[in-house]
């Protein structure tokens, strides 16, 4: 039953479920969803500059990312808009430009359903490759600015009092998300990537008393939507980003019976 | 005055942000032992003070020397999530590395030991402003920053706090600055005043303060004199007239 492809697809899927539930739960905590589809979108300009230029789609992905996310970073140094408008901008500029672009490289052939959706089952060698090591490298960096990046999620300024350069790990935060961003875009496409982040960790929340226990929870959420998802993908025939994230859909949906909201 | 047991000398310090200042020509001398409050109206600076004594503020006018590092902040509002969930016990270690001992003393010492593994959430307002004092005690620091920690505690609580502010200092020998608008019951606390309005407007004992022009002006006439009943049994009577007769009982 398993082929080769689909071997190769569930090791990609487990590198990047162990990523995305760390991250996702950041991303839950801080608010910043909307921000991640920001970067999510920004992708297509990388993909779209990567052909163009003949470079290595992942690296191109997460330049771009990253130069969006300094931008937002400036934008709200020097404007007055709010940071909801800013995303909207940016994150709808930079989908404009990038099917802009686009349009002149008509000469190519582009599955753009691919970049949108995620194509998990072309995943190579060198694509597994790609996702393990960004992925280690990802959750080392986190691991070594956890303390200070959890401390100024919960309180900023008493992070900053205690000496812990909240604005420094920030930065760093949001350039992991971009790298992140860039190695699982090939599984689930940049529509969905934010949903592969947080609906895990939003499952996980509902079942949990403590933060450790919800990335816990998070990655075991993701990894169980990779292989259910992937079976089911296969098994029936329906594209495999999509069902992955229906699956963990659905597990949120089971969490929900468990909730432990009292107030 | 300089003493061995000075913590931070802020010389006349000012900021100016947007076209304004925010705060102008504070001097202040935080020491072991002693607690120093900050008081004043709403927008007279009393937070921007305490953060530039904190030495968060790279552009500011005038110095501080900072004679310590081990510092501990507990902020105006810490508002939880409830995406976050955060035990008491996991809000301990926020910024710091402890032993489950030194979690249990500082627990203990502000009575919540019991509430260990209680979600945030949960605790009542009073509880919470006693997590976090424990939070902000348990690496037993030289200097405590207090912005506003009895907030959202009614009339007894706040004395219980006040009253436990007061112990803190003398079980850790810790210096604290304190930030407050609770007139009347922070002065029984209180070593030394400083009032607030833009600039330092008077400063000096909670007696002395009381009786300042520019105090009785900017707060009314019967916060002096709350002030001066609280003093009171102390070290000092009143007349009829709710005045302060200077002299000791």
């Amino acid at each position: 039953m398993f082929d080769d492809f689909l071997f190769r697809a569930l090791i990609a899927g487990i590198g990047i479920a162990i990523v995305t539930g760390p991250l996702g739960c950041f991303v839950v905590w801080r608010r910043l969803s909307f921000f991640g589809d920001t970067l999510a979108h920004s992708a297509l300009l990388g993909v779209i500059l990567s052909i163009s230029l003949d470079i290595n789609v992942s690296l191109s992905i997460f330049a771009v990312s990253s130069l969006v996310a300094l931008i937002l970073l400036r934008l709200q140094n020097t404007t007055n808009l709010a940071g909801d408008a800013l995303l909207g901008l940016l994150s709808h500029s930079s989908l404009a430009i990038g099917l802009v672009v686009l349009g002149f490289l008509s000469f190519i052939r582009f599955d753009i359903m691919g970049v949108l959706f995620g194509d998990i089952l072309s995943v190579n060698v060198n694509d597994l490759i790609i996702i393990w090591a960004g992925g280690a490298i990802i959750l080392f960096v986190l691991w070594l600015i956890w303390k200070p990046l959890f401390a100024s999620t919960v309180n900023y300024e008493l992070a900053e009092a205690e000496g812990m350069n909240p604005k420094r790990v920030n930065a760093i935060f949001t350039i992991l998300l971009a790298a992140l961003i860039a190695i699982s875009i090939k599984m689930v496409g940049l529509l969905l990537i934010t949903g592969m982040l947080i609906i895990p960790c939003a499952m996980a929340r509902n079942l949990s008393n403590n933060p450790k226990q919800m990335v816990v929870l998070s990655i075991i959420g993701g990894l169980l939507s990779v292989f259910v998802g992937l079976y089911a993908s296969f098994e029936i025939n329906t594209s495999s980003g999509p069902t992955i994230v229906t699956v963990a859909i659905i597990l949120f949906i089971l969490s929900l019976s468990r909730i432990r909201k009292k107030y | 005055m300089i003493d061995n047991d000075l913590l931070v000398k802020v010389s006349d310090a000012g900021l100016y942000k947007d076209g304004k200042w925010l705060v102008k020509g504070v001097n202040l001398n935080i020491t072991k032992r002693k607690i120093v409050t900050l008081i004043g109206p709403n927008g007279s600076g009393k937070t921007t003070t305490a953060k530039i004594a904190l030495g968060l503020y790279k552009n500011i006018e005038g110095t501080v020397e900072r004679l310590t590092n081990k510092i501990s902040y507990v902020p105006q509002k810490v508002s939880i999530d409830w995406t976050l969930p955060v035990r008491v016990i996991d809000f301990m270690v926020l910024t710091q590395d402890l032993q489950e001992q030194e979690i249990n003393d500082a627990l203990n010492l502000t009575g919540v030991e019991h509430l260990k593994n209680n979600n945030l959430r949960e605790l009542s307002g009073g509880e919470f402003q006693r997590v976090l004092l424990a939070r902000a005690i348990a690496k037993k620091p030289d200097l405590l920053v207090l912005d506003e920690p009895v907030q959202g505690v009614d009339f007894t609580g706040e004395v219980e706090l006040y009253a436990l502010i007061k112990k803190i200092s003398e079980t850790l020998k810790c210096g604290i600055l304190l930030i407050s608008h609770d007139l009347h019951v922070v002065m029984s606390a209180t070593d030394y005043v400083v009032c607030l309005n833009g600039h330092v407007c008077c400063s000096g004992t909670p007696v002395d303060v009381a009786q300042n022009k520019e105090y009785k002006e900017l707060f009314g006439e019967k916060s002096s004199q709350l002030l001066s009943l609280y003093e009171h049994q102390h070290d000092h009577v009143h007349d009829s007239d709710g005045n302060i007769v200077k002299e000791a009982k």
